[in-house]
């Protein structure tokens, strides 16, 4: 028993030695170990915060437990040795600060990747470099010497036998070229629009290259013929000409949209529909506008007035007066150097003489 | 202010990666901060500010020239400034006769003014002021908010979101026991002082493995009076705290554990097929040569006729 004892005392003289680590709280410190944050909820001592002298010295001994008592969590944690340091893994944190910038949203499909999906088409990877039998050599698929390439392999470009011999083939393919690239960009910008939920006005005709078929020109001649002023009412009808059809077309021509044919009644809803004609016809009363009348009436007085006036004789000896104004609008006096300045007008206030 | 889908396509390279790197992350780094002056600043406000600018250093700018401005009024230019800068706090310090010695601590969202709090700084004594060793710069710090008005008052719990935002550096997966040196202690009453000190940790024997702490002020001491603030409604703090869907832990399904520690797991079987269930097997039951020719021949003659309409569709 001495022996216990005895080593009980040595680690109770070892323990005096040093400073405790245990720190006494009335309500426990809610602590952030992730965040290394510590939020001590219990009162302050008010009256020594308030003196200037104990403020600094209560804080710090208040700071100082606090602390310890956030250290001592982060000791219990895991340790590990990385490069002759200690590193402790610290949990995730739990308060919940907010972000700089929003949550990012996937980015909304095109109309090719939205129908490609739909079909299940995947892209294809193609090589960057292809060979070309003409050249002899690997030309990249596009950007950095693919240009140099096409220039060497087109040095010159047959001109086909249906085109005009004078035309020039390389400017040809450059219009053609601008054309597809104007092409792309339009949809892409129609490809924001649609992300964005913009209505954007339809354009007239499908951009073709030079040929379009039967149907475009159908729909181009009938939407011709409706751009008069009165939406081509008065035009004659060509012989053999057809109606174009489909889609598209009743949104290009305005007062032309297709009515949807009531379905077939019942007999008795036709009776009743009959029936409630006839009485509106026999029951017919004249409709009166308010309005009309009003402005009818306000217009009969003016022209009763003026008829009036033709006919009645100027009076003999009323004259106006020279000085009396009977109407109450004057001609504003003017204010010679009262108010505001302005050098550049020229006539700067009253004449004096 | 949005960069995503703008209209106008990047001519450059460059001009393309600048605006890649603006774009909105799911994970984001450790938030900018810049630091304006107002209109007037004192000499108290300013060294405040280079002060605050020490603590946060590496993620910081301090923006010397004077602005005309009122950011209660109008806070066009810090979100100006945000955007440029690329920065979600900012600290502004002015002063008028009104508000003496007047420092603005707030933060945005997605370039636009998040938070904003007016606190007057009463009594300062500078870091510069305190003649002992001081803490190397970037270590991330212990946070301590004394006082019971932190969880009451609706400003001061906004303000204490603010403080740990300003000062908490970074989310870390781990951290090096010997570089927990940097204590900040924020103390609060209900009357609205706010008490900043900033301390350095000594770590002493303590005849235990974990030490005993002593701290020691390296200063700043500011002594702040809350005056005016202007929060986020609480759509927009909520819209701002949302985490992504690739950061929330995935949780697995059908997995519990019991009381005692066991873990249990549901599993779902399909349907049962119970024409292909094989019961007894009897004599009776057999097929006998010719049945099993006829199936035989039943099913070669379905798979002929497969092949054939496969090949009238290619």
């Amino acid at each position: 028993m001495d022996i216990v004892n005895e080593i009980l005392e040595r680690e109770q003289k070892k323990a005096e030695k040093y400073k405790p680590i245990t720190v006494e709280k009335h309500l426990e410190v809610e602590l952030d170990i992730g965040t290394l944050l510590a939020s001590d909820t219990n009162d302050l001592d008010l009256k020594t915060l308030q003196s200037d002298k104990e403020r600094d010295n209560y804080l710090q001994a208040l700071s100082r437990d606090n602390t310890q008592l956030l250290l001592n969590k982060v000791w219990e944690l895991p340790t590990e040795r990385i490069d002759e340091a200690i590193v402790v893994k610290l949990p995730a944190p739990k308060t919940i600060l907010p972000r700089s910038k929003p949550v990012p949203k996937p980015k909304p499909l095109t109309k090719w990747q939205e129908f490609a999906k739909s079909k299940g088409i995947t892209k294809k990877k193609k090589d960057k470099l292809q060979w070309d039998e003409q050249l002899q050599k690997w030309v990249p698929l596009f950007g950095f010497k693919k240009a140099a390439a096409e220039k060497e392999k087109n040095w010159l470009i047959e001109v086909p036998q249906h085109v005009d011999p004078m035309t020039d083939m390389y400017e040809k393919k450059a219009g053609e070229k601008s054309e597809k690239v104007a092409k792309n960009e339009l949809q892409r910008l129609k490809n924001i629009a649609r992300a964005r939920k913009v209505n954007i006005p339809r354009v007239g005709l499908p951009v073709t290259s030079d040929k379009a078929n039967a149907t475009q020109l159908a729909t181009a001649a009938v939407v011709a013929k409706a751009s008069t002023a009165s939406l081509g009412k008065f035009q004659d009808k060509l012989p053999k000409e057809k109606e174009a059809r489909g889609k598209g077309i009743h949104e290009l021509i305005p007062g032309k949209e297709r009515k949807r044919k009531a379905p077939i009644p019942t007999p008795q809803a036709e009776k009743e529909n009959n029936l409630n004609l006839l009485d509106k016809i026999l029951n017919k009363r004249p409709k009166i506008d308010i309005e009309k009348a009003v402005a009818k009436r306000i217009h009969d007085e003016q022209v009763q007035r003026s008829e009036e006036k033709k006919t009645m004789k100027p009076g003999k000896g009323k004259r106006k007066s020279k000085g009396g104004n009977t109407t109450n609008f004057t001609a504003k006096k003017p204010k010679g150097g009262k108010g505001q300045r302005n050098p550049n007008k020229k006539t700067p206030g009253r004449k004096r003489r | 202010m949005a960069v995503i889908q703008r209209i106008k396509k990047p001519t450059t390279r460059r001009g393309k990666k600048v605006l890649l790197s603006k774009e909105p992350k799911p994970i984001e780094g450790p938030k900018q901060c810049i630091f304006l002056q107002g209109r007037n600043p004192s000499e108290r406000t300013r060294k405040l500010l280079k002060d605050i600018y020490d603590l946060k250093k590496p993620d910081a700018a301090f923006l010397s020239r004077k602005n005309d401005f009122v950011p209660f009024e109008d806070s066009s230019l810090i979100e100006k400034l945000s955007y440029k800068k690329e920065a979600a706090l900012f600290g502004v310090g002015s002063h008028s006769k009104k508000r003496p010695h007047n420092i603005i601590l707030g933060r945005t969202f997605n370039y636009g003014i998040l938070d904003m709090i007016e606190l007057g700084a009463d009594k300062y004594k500078a870091m510069s002021e305190f003649h002992n060793m001081k803490v190397l710069a970037g270590l991330k710090p212990c946070l301590i908010f004394n006082g019971p008005a932190w969880d009451l008052n609706q400003d001061l719990k906004r303000l204490k979101s603010l403080f740990t935002d300003f000062f908490h550096r970074e989310k870390v997966e781990s951290i090096r026991l010997q570089g927990l040196e940097h204590a900040l202690s924020f103390t609060a009453t209900d009357d609205g002082s706010i008490y900043f000190r900033s301390y350095r940790i000594l770590l002493k024997k303590s005849g235990q493995r974990t030490p005993r702490v002593e701290l020691e002020e390296i200063g700043p001491s500011i002594d702040f009076k809350l005056r005016r603030t202007k929060l986020a409604s609480d759509d927009l703090y909520k819209e701002s705290c949302k985490i992504p869907k690739e950061l929330k832990p995935i949780t697995k399904k059908n997995i519990s554990k019991d009381a005692f520690g066991t873990k249990m797991g549901r599993i779902h079987i399909g349907k049962q097929d119970i024409n292909r269930l094989q019961t007894r097997k009897m004599k009776g039951l057999k097929k006998t040569p010719e049945e099993k020719k006829q199936m035989l021949m039943k099913k070669k003659m379905a798979r002929q006729a497969a092949k054939r309409t496969q090949a009238m569709a290619a």
